[in-house]
């Protein structure tokens, strides 16, 4: 970059170290801003970018180690996830990961590409606000108001899976407002323990649940198989043998 | 010197092109059978997991891997016994990893290289967190303990597919001799396909040993990768407008553009519309930096005209870079003014740390291809050229060289340079010394420049170096600049470069520091230089002797241009220890987040 090299030069204006030029505050500088994502900014209105809640669904082929190559991502990305659920399709190999982020929109678009590039992904989309969602939780609290606890129960649509002289488990579904609420409501006989599955969703109606998938394509591979699978399947597992 | 090392006779009496010593040809044409695919070669039908591993590898036309021997390897290398593929061995498997980056990035093709199970992988890790962070096309074959043992912490056991997860583009674990040459074929295209990266097939031994008489098929890439080849026709139109409408429009190249092959459509576009052309560190030679319109490299340590550039530019024309923090400063500052249009191939790029108004998702060549023929009329730059020019001499490279003052090492570097030819490869460590090197050399092609950037791996330099001279011509010049601490880190590789007879030359930029650190300590930590001081290490032209490559050390102006002509000439390794100013600093420097446009060109203005 800068001229002949044979012989040291005589620089005698030069600095002894360092360079020579305008200082930092002789020099223009703009006056425009970005914001932490990188936008341009007009100064008089500047607000950070609020965080919303998504609900991201990723068909991915159900190999060995998948679930662990999607949570390695949301660590080491600092995505912010509220909650993961994952199952098999009905497609030999295809298991879907219906995930629940809290993120601004960039946060978010920056969620579904890094999915997408996951080499098992098979197709990521975000699901609208009308789309169809359930949650499981199982409640385990004390048994000394049974009548109380199935009258709750009952109100929340849920079911009694143990009833004993000490406990009493049930089980309730639907979606996470209702969860809550349930989980309130319980509060009074004493939770011993619980258990949220987590939200789980599909697209409402004929939209498929992530874009790039063929809408007819579990029911397609689906068509020769007389009945609905009921074999419970191996969720995918992190170990690789 | 000592004696040259002795060539190994089996090395140097091989010839690929000689008929195998053994019946394997008679066999097969003896007992042709319909099952095995008719290639013309002399090759011996596979029989094991690892023969379909290293035929997957010649398939691909793998012509040189890099690695290191161990147990739960040892099949794979059996294999390579046999193999048309030169293997390397290195005396480290950092090195190994290095090397084959290296070799990947002049070559253009995945570079290739091996390790055992545990340690010998785990020592790769550093050179595939490189790659990785480099978009860098490596293929990493690690040996591993059988699977039946895989879990029960057995000897040299480590869950390599769960170390290297965070850092490959994806990695693969072989359960099954039968298809683990097509798992090794789809890794190798997968790591060179659309942005490029480190790919890993985990071989457990019993894989590798397990009998299967499948051949490997052609590479495949796998059914869910297809990165997009053209941007979006009306994104490239809205791009082409706001091109059109520009008044201070910046080329920002980045590595994209290299491992695109687009160098040369890059140059076209920035010639036949006036652009003013700035790279990334990773990019740098991707366009001609002697050129009128070249504004050399931007960033933390970039030149003050290309900083002002982007500074000052209205529209940033980004093509292959990912905005890494060392270009942008802090991101609020960054181009400010400037609409920004993106292309890149990976579309998670996009708008991942700059937001860009003009996303374009595609190959870099392509991409230029769409725009050129978009553009219709070329933006009026004649005044910006003039800015920018004017920059040009407002913020020259030169330094001092005061008599009564320790060699300056930017000196070295501009010597080097004039001493060698146009084509010649610099690889390089990470520090001071590698700022200079990428500074004060005039890089005029691209794929001449070899260095870490993004994970900034000290010891990067000589590694890379006998990856580079492997893949280069055989009359291109490959010269690693190096620091006294980054060659500390791998110079036993010194030991492979003299037994395989390579001829690089390493300058060591000796200033008896971890000279970044100094710096920093001297600007931001009150000059505390803890742990900074290097005056401890070897005679590094004593220890080339002993390694039996050639040594040199300089200390003043006058004896640079004999030593750096010494040891071009040398046919063979050769180390010249230039024992520069201590005190020496980068500059310009925009400090950690800071604003490109306010460089301090001396340590009063950090």
């Amino acid at each position: 970059m800068s001229g002949d090299s044979e012989e040291p030069t005589d620089n005698g204006d030069l600095p002894k170290q360092g360079l020579k030029g305008p200082r930092p505050e002789e020099r223009p500088h703009p006056e425009g801003r970005r914001n932490s994502h990188g936008v341009r900014i007009d100064p008089e209105v500047e607000a950070e970018p609020r965080k919303r809640s998504a609900v991201i669904s990723a068909l991915v082929e159900n190999e060995p180690g998948v679930l662990s190559r999607v949570s390695g991502l949301f660590s080491r990305r600092q995505f912010n996830i509220e909650s993961l659920t994952v199952g098999p399709t009905t497609v030999d190999g295809h298991a879907r990961i219906t995930l629940v982020v809290e993120e601004t929109d960039a946060g978010i678009d920056q969620v579904k590409k890094q999915l997408a590039k996951l080499k098992p992904a098979i197709a990521v989309g975000e699901l609208g606000n009308d789309a169809v969602r359930a949650e499981l939780v199982l409640l385990k609290v004390r048994g000394d108001e049974p009548d109380k606890v199935h009258a709750i129960t009952q109100m929340y649509e849920g079911q009694t899976l143990d009833a004993g002289p000490r406990t009493i488990t049930v089980q309730i579904t639907g979606d996470q407002q209702k969860i809550d609420d349930a989980v309130d409501a319980f509060r009074q006989f004493g939770i011993i323990e619980i258990a949220r599955t987590g939200q789980t969703a599909l697209a409402r109606g004929d939209t498929p649940t992530t874009p790039d998938e063929d809408p007819g394509h579990e029911a397609a591979a689906n068509s020769s198989a007389t009945e609905q699978q009921t074999t419970p399947q191996t969720t995918p597992t992190t170990d690789d043998d | 010197m000592s004696e040259p090392a002795t060539p190994k006779a089996d090395r140097a009496e091989e010839n690929p092109d000689d008929p195998p010593a053994d019946g394997a040809e008679r066999d097969m044409s003896a007992e042709p059978s319909d099952e095995q695919p008719d290639d013309g070669a002399d090759r011996a039908p596979v029989t094991t997991g690892a023969q379909s591993v290293v035929r997957a590898l010649e398939n691909a036309g793998v012509e040189t891997a890099f690695g290191v021997q161990g147990g739960a390897i040892m099949p794979v290398y059996d294999a390579l016994y046999d193999a048309d593929v030169r293997h390397v061995t290195m005396a480290h498997e950092q090195g190994a990893a290095h090397a084959a980056d290296a070799y990947g990035v002049v070559k253009g093709e995945p570079g290739v290289c091996l390790a055992t199970s545990g340690p010998g992988a785990t020592n790769l890790v550093t050179g595939i967190a490189d790659a990785n962070m480099d978009s860098d096309a490596v293929l990493a074959l690690t040996g591993q303990v059988p699977s039946h043992m895989v879990g029960s912490d057995a000897f040299q056991e480590t869950d390599t597919m769960g170390v290297t997860t965070p850092i490959t583009k994806h990695n693969y674990f072989a359960g099954d001799a039968d298809t683990v040459g097509d798992t090794v074929g789809e890794a190798l295209s997968l790591a060179g396909a659309g942005r490029p990266g480190p790919t890993l097939v985990d071989l457990p031994k019993d894989t590798t040993l397990g009998e299967t008489e499948r051949e490997p098929g052609e590479g495949r890439l796998p059914d869910t990768y297809s990165p997009a080849d053209e941007a979006d026709e009306a994104d490239v139109e809205a791009a082409a407008r706001a091109f059109e409408a520009a008044e201070r429009p910046v080329l920002l190249l980045g590595g994209g553009v290299v491992k695109g092959n687009a160098c040369e459509a890059a140059r076209e576009f920035a010639v036949e519309h006036g652009v003013p052309v700035v790279t990334t560190m990773p990019a740098i030679g991707a366009f001609p930096e002697d050129h009128d319109l070249s504004l050399s490299w931007a960033g933390m340590h970039g030149t003050g005209y290309a900083n002002m550039a982007i500074t000052h530019t209205d529209l940033l024309v980004a093509v292959g870079t990912r905005f890494d923090d060392r270009l942008t400063g802090g991101v609020d500052t960054f181009a400010p003014e400037a609409e920004v249009v993106h292309a890149d191939i990976d579309p998670a790029e996009i708008s991942k740390n700059v937001y860009a108004d003009y996303p374009l998702v595609g190959d870099a060549g392509t991409v230029f291809e769409q725009l050129s023929e978009a553009v219709g009329s070329s933006p009026d730059t004649a005044a910006w050229r003039e800015q920018c020019a004017t920059w040009k001499d407002e913020y020259p490279m030169d330094y001092a060289t005061p008599d009564d003052e320790p060699l300056k090492p930017q000196f070295v570097v501009e010597a080097l340079d004039a001493a060698t030819a146009d084509d010649t490869i610099v690889t390089t460590g990470v520090g001071q010394h590698q700022m200079w090197a990428a500074q004060y050399w005039t890089y005029t092609s691209p794929r001449t420049w070899v260095s870490s950037h993004g994970l900034g791996t000290m010891g990067y330099g000589l590694p890379a170096a006998i990856g580079a001279r492997l893949a280069a011509d055989d009359d291109q010049q490959v010269v690693c600049v190096d620091g006294d601490g980054s060659f500390l880190m791998t110079l036993q590789e010194l030991s492979v470069a003299v037994r395989e007879e390579l001829d690089i030359t390493v300058a060591v930029l000796n200033n008896e520091y971890i000279g970044m650190v100094r710096q920093w300590q001297d600007a931001f930590f009150e000059g505390r230089r803890m742990a900074a001081g290097y005056d401890w290490c070897p005679q590094f032209d004593k220890l080339a002797e002993a390694f039996g490559a050639k040594g040199w050390t300089v200390d003043d102006y006058d004896e640079v241009a004999d030593a750096v002509e010494e040891a071009l000439a040398y046919d063979g390794p050769s180390v010249i220890d230039f024992h520069v100013d201590p005190g020496a600093n980068v500059y310009p420097m925009v400090p950690s987040g800071g604003a490109n446009g306010k460089f301090a060109l001396t340590e009063d203005q950090l």
